[in-house]
């Protein structure tokens, strides 16, 4: 589904990804993880199309398209979700509207026919049991004054509203405490499915207590260093990532 | 060395002067407005149409209006209004209407079957003749408050408009219409209605005025309406400028607000080449409130200027005040608010915010917000922001799906929101959101 080539990528002359390879194939459930500043987030945020990130090199294809040639809302119509790390507000833009315009653009793109409110609201309110959201919510402004944890389960609902064929979960379990992590993880299991992948981005390893990989990548100087099955997240867990990045270190003089 | 005898722009109006009041006195009118009106033209063509380099006019150009050749026009003029007024009319929404045509109060065209017992509605000068105290205390109080010149053009040319008074206790839950439609001339024409509101001690109502053009000539539309809150009086103001291409609306409104009053003003300019509304509101007795609200929404080259004086002179009032502008294409917004809270006014409350949305590189915004406090025990505040669309907010947005050029449009109307969900009336609400974002499809 999504295959990753060489990519170099930055912001402002700054190179932050320095070559990463990664193939996900339909039904997979990837976990990136790595210390601050790896460039788990830019890796994100350049697969969701964010044009402050320049990519210099590599290859990006999903579905067989050249993905780096896509507008943000081009990858969203093809079926690519980003869960942002810091979910933005946006007052005077009631939640309900905000999902059922992103949806009607989505069906829109799809050659589908547009909802009309009354089957949008009934759809939508399914989904929000899914997060245990309360009602309330849709009528309130996206994220404004929204918790963190709102912040993230209001992620998921759109992800579950939405249905994307890939999902880019970046940092979706920081700040979060356990109930919500529950929630947001619940959420996301609820959401696997064979025809669907998902690109699990975070630094800790708890969340995948509850969200149990198929693989696990390590970032590190903006390269994965290490990939491995779940068991590399426990290994992670024990030893932290300093050992990681020490090897990666010297692969980069090496390398040099 | 050249001295000038004249004043700016009043050749126009000085010429054509005493043969209205000839025709006025003709026509019967009492002593007391021709006197009104004479001691106004002299303060006109004293002071002259403003230049820029009067400070309360500064970011105003009003060269347009003084160098045009402005005629009288009056009733249906030389084209047929009607089609026009009915689209007015719905698009104010629904209720009583009644109706201005070139400046004069139109029976015809007027629904007033379902005004409510006991309000009086009818046009100026049968309320002269009728009501002759009240109108006679209303604008001799306007006239002496003065400072404003074409307040005293509209006052010397004063000839109609509309009388409203809510009986006191009377609550009215249907909106009243009042829809002002002016043009279709060949020669520039000049209108300069006056509307007269006076909401009797513990009325409740709400008044939706609205002033539209008419195409043709070049069209000036010089409004003045005088307003009173008795005690305990509960009025919401909604004015609609739906001028369009060539319209040039001066609107001044004067609003007196006794005790316990409260006055709610929604004031949204959409159409005319320019606009300059003075909102004066005189909080004149204890525990008055007011809340000015405004939207601006200016594209094209076209010009809107907002200026709000709000006179805190007694203890215990209370006023808030947001304005919102939209520029875009050459657009250029002006919002200047002034407020003033006088020695003994203690224990006040004003907050004043004005919100500035720039969509293009050539739109402009000017905002200054002035405070004159003059008692020591009062909570003031004051905020203006000028900014652009946010890029996070759209990239979150895109990546949902929403097109750019669709993102920007559902966050502008986000912008506009906290004016536009004040529009008390839900009908006329969704017509002003499809009137100014036509695109939006909400």
């Amino acid at each position: 589904m999504l295959v990753i080539k060489d990519l170099h990528a930055g912001v402002g002359g700054k190179t932050i990804l320095n070559g990463i390879d990664l193939t996900v194939n339909a039904g997979e459930v990837h976990a990136i993880m790595g210390p601050n500043g790896s460039g788990k987030s830019t890796l994100a945020n350049v697969l969701a199309g964010r044009d402050t990130y320049k990519v210099t090199r590599g290859s990006v294809t999903y579905l067989g398209d050249d993905l780096l040639a896509m507008s943000p809302e081009e990858r969203a119509w093809a079926g690519i979700f980003l869960a942002f790390q810091y979910p933005v507000e946006i007052p005077g833009v009631s939640n309900l509207y905000f999902l059922k315009t992103a949806m009607n653009a989505l069906r829109k793109h799809r050659g589908e026919e547009e909802l009309d409110a009354m089957d949008f609201l009934e759809l939508v309110k399914k989904k929000v049991d899914l997060v245990q959201m309360d009602a309330s919510f849709l009528q309130r402004a996206v994220n404004e004054g929204f918790s963190g944890g709102e912040k993230k389960r209001n992620e998921i609902l759109q992800m579950a509203v939405l249905e994307p064929r890939l999902a880019i979960l970046d940092e979706t379990d920081s700040g979060l405490d356990i109930d919500a992590l529950k929630i947001v993880a619940g959420g996301i299991n609820a959401m696997r499915a064979p025809d669907r992948a998902m690109v699990v981005v975070t630094h800790y390893q708890r969340l995948l207590d509850h969200i149990v990989p198929d693989k696990v990548h390590v970032l590190a100087h903006g390269r994965i260093v290490k990939s491995g099955g779940k068991e590399l997240a426990l290994e992670l867990e024990e030893k932290g990532y300093s050992w990681i990045e020490a090897q990666a270190g010297q692969q980069a003089v090496v390398g040099s | 060395m050249t001295v000038s005898t004249q004043a700016a722009g009043t050749d126009v109006w000085l010429r054509r002067f005493p043969e209205f009041l000839k025709e006025s006195q003709a026509a019967g009118d009492p002593g007391w407005l021709l006197e009104l009106r004479q001691e106004a033209m002299a303060r006109f063509a004293a002071a002259g149409v403003p230049t820029t380099r009067e400070e309360d006019w500064r970011d105003t150009n009003l060269a347009p209006v003084a160098r045009t050749d402005w005629r009288p026009v009056a009733g249906n003029g030389s084209g047929s209004l009607v089609g026009q007024v009915e689209q007015e009319a719905a698009l104010a929404g629904v209720g009583p209407l009644a109706v201005l045509v070139n400046g004069r109060f139109s029976p015809e065209m007027s629904d007033l079957s379902e005004l409510p017992q006991g309000v009086i509605l009818m046009g100026l000068p049968e309320a002269v003749a009728r009501h002759p105290r009240e109108v006679r205390a209303t604008m001799e109080a306007a006239a002496k408050a003065g400072g404003h010149v074409l307040g005293d053009l509209n006052m010397a040319y004063l000839k109609d408009g509309l009388y409203l008074s809510l009986p006191a206790g009377k609550v009215i839950s249907t909106p009243i219409r009042v829809v002002s439609v002016h043009g279709g001339e060949e020669t520039p024409t000049a209108i300069q209605p006056r509307l007269v509101v006076s909401a009797g001690e513990a009325s409740q109502a709400t008044l939706v005025e609205l002033h539209a053009g008419g195409g043709g000539s070049a069209r000036l539309a010089n409004v003045v309406v005088d307003v009173v809150l008795h005690q305990g009086a509960v009025l919401t103001h909604v004015k609609l400028e739906n001028e369009s291409a060539g319209g040039i609306h001066i609107g001044l409104t004067r609003v007196r607000q006794e005790r316990d009053s409260n006055y709610d003003s929604l004031s949204i300019s959409m159409g005319a080449d320019l606009t300059r509304n003075d909102l004066r509101v005189l909080l004149d007795g204890q525990g008055a409130q007011c809340r000015l609200n405004g939207l601006y929404p200016v594209n094209g080259s076209r010009h809107v200027d907002n200026h709000t004086v709000i006179d805190h002179a007694a203890p215990h009032t209370t006023s808030r005040q947001l304005y919102k502008g939209v520029m875009d294409g050459k657009g250029q917004g002006v919002f200047y608010g002034r407020v003033v809270v006088r020695p003994d006014a203690q224990k006040v409350m004003a907050r004043q915010t004005n919100n500035n949305l720039i969509l293009s590189d050539e739109a402009r915004a000017q905002s200054t917000p002035q405070l004159e406090i003059h008692a020591d025990d009062v909570q003031c505040f004051h905020g203006s922001t000028i900014g652009q669309l946010d890029e996070e907010m759209i990239f979150y947005l895109r990546t949902r799906g929403i097109a750019g050029h669709r993102a920007r449009q559902v966050l502008t109307v986000a912008f506009a929101n906290a004016i536009l969900e004040q529009v008390p009336v839900p009908a006329l609400r969704k017509n002003l959101e499809h009137k100014i974002f036509p695109e939006a499809q909400l």
